[in-house]
């Protein structure tokens, strides 16, 4: 199935794009989202500990399971105010 | 014309539009308002030592507003009050405000302790950046996970609401 990830502030620099349609198998979590975009962008793994994520523009767990068409927002700490 | 109470935008901010509208709410309750408090967040020409000369705040639009809604049913468990939000995207110079916060409430006290609140947990949940431009480079600035479930943080945010200050009252020593 496909994801619409969606990436912000630095992890939108490091892709070099802010939307990153992503395959992954049927079924899977934020997580194995999260395992396939670091995959492809190893910079992003400092923040394994510090990732937040929203699907479908309402804040989600990691291991939330994911349906085809969703969007996966990746936030990494957040700075506002 | 009434506006939404809890938005992100790449205009000027208008605090007055906001104070109008929550006091205009606040007035329909049972018991009207006695006090509005607002804060104003303005983008500071220094950080950490660094000379900045100007902030560009990127922001995940829908889940910002998502944020504020549910900022607002927190505070509505613990203060009786009416809150808006506002925060501004896009690039902001110095002096420019960033977020602005109105809250109508019967009493003083609760809209003082709704307003800090409200502050404390933007800075823990909205999805909202600071790139910093300094003299010398630029810079993401990185501040809290986004925990929107985190009851450590809310508890920290609340401390900071009830209390005002995150240091002991009077310095130890």
């Amino acid at each position: 199935m496909r994801i619409n990830v969606r990436l912000f502030a630095r992890l939108r620099d490091i892709a070099g794009a802010g939307e990153v349609p992503t395959d992954v198998p049927d079924g899977a979590t934020v997580r194995a989202v999260w395992d396939t975009l670091t995959g492809e962008f190893p910079e992003m793994r400092v923040y394994q500990d510090s990732i937040s994520a929203a699907v479908n523009a309402d804040y989600s767990r990691m291991d939330a399971a994911l349906a085809d068409g969703d969007e996966v927002a990746f936030l990494p700490p957040v700075s506002g105010g | 014309m009434p506006i939404p109470s809890y938005a992100v935008t790449t205009e000027a901010l208008d605090l007055d539009a906001l104070v109008r509208t929550v006091s205009a709410e606040a007035a329909a309750g049972p018991i009207g308002p006695g006090a509005v408090i607002t804060f104003v967040g303005v983008v500071r020409n220094e950080n950490a030592g660094r000379r900045v000369l100007r902030l560009e705040y990127e922001g995940y639009e829908p889940l910002a507003v998502r944020a504020f809604e549910r900022i607002g049913e927190e505070v509505g468990r613990r203060w009786p009050c009416r809150l808006a939000v506002h925060h501004r995207l896009g690039t902001l110079q110095i002096g420019d405000a960033s977020v602005i916060i109105a809250v109508a409430s019967p009493h003083r006290a609760d809209a003082f302790a709704a307003c800090r609140y409200v502050i404390e947990r933007i800075k823990q949940i909205a999805p909202i950046w600071k790139h910093e431009f300094f003299e010398g480079g630029d810079v993401w600035i990185e501040g809290a996970s986004a925990d929107a479930n985190d009851e450590g943080a809310r508890d920290a945010a609340y401390r900071l609401a009830v209390g005002g200050s995150a240091a002991p009252a009077v310095p130890a020593g």
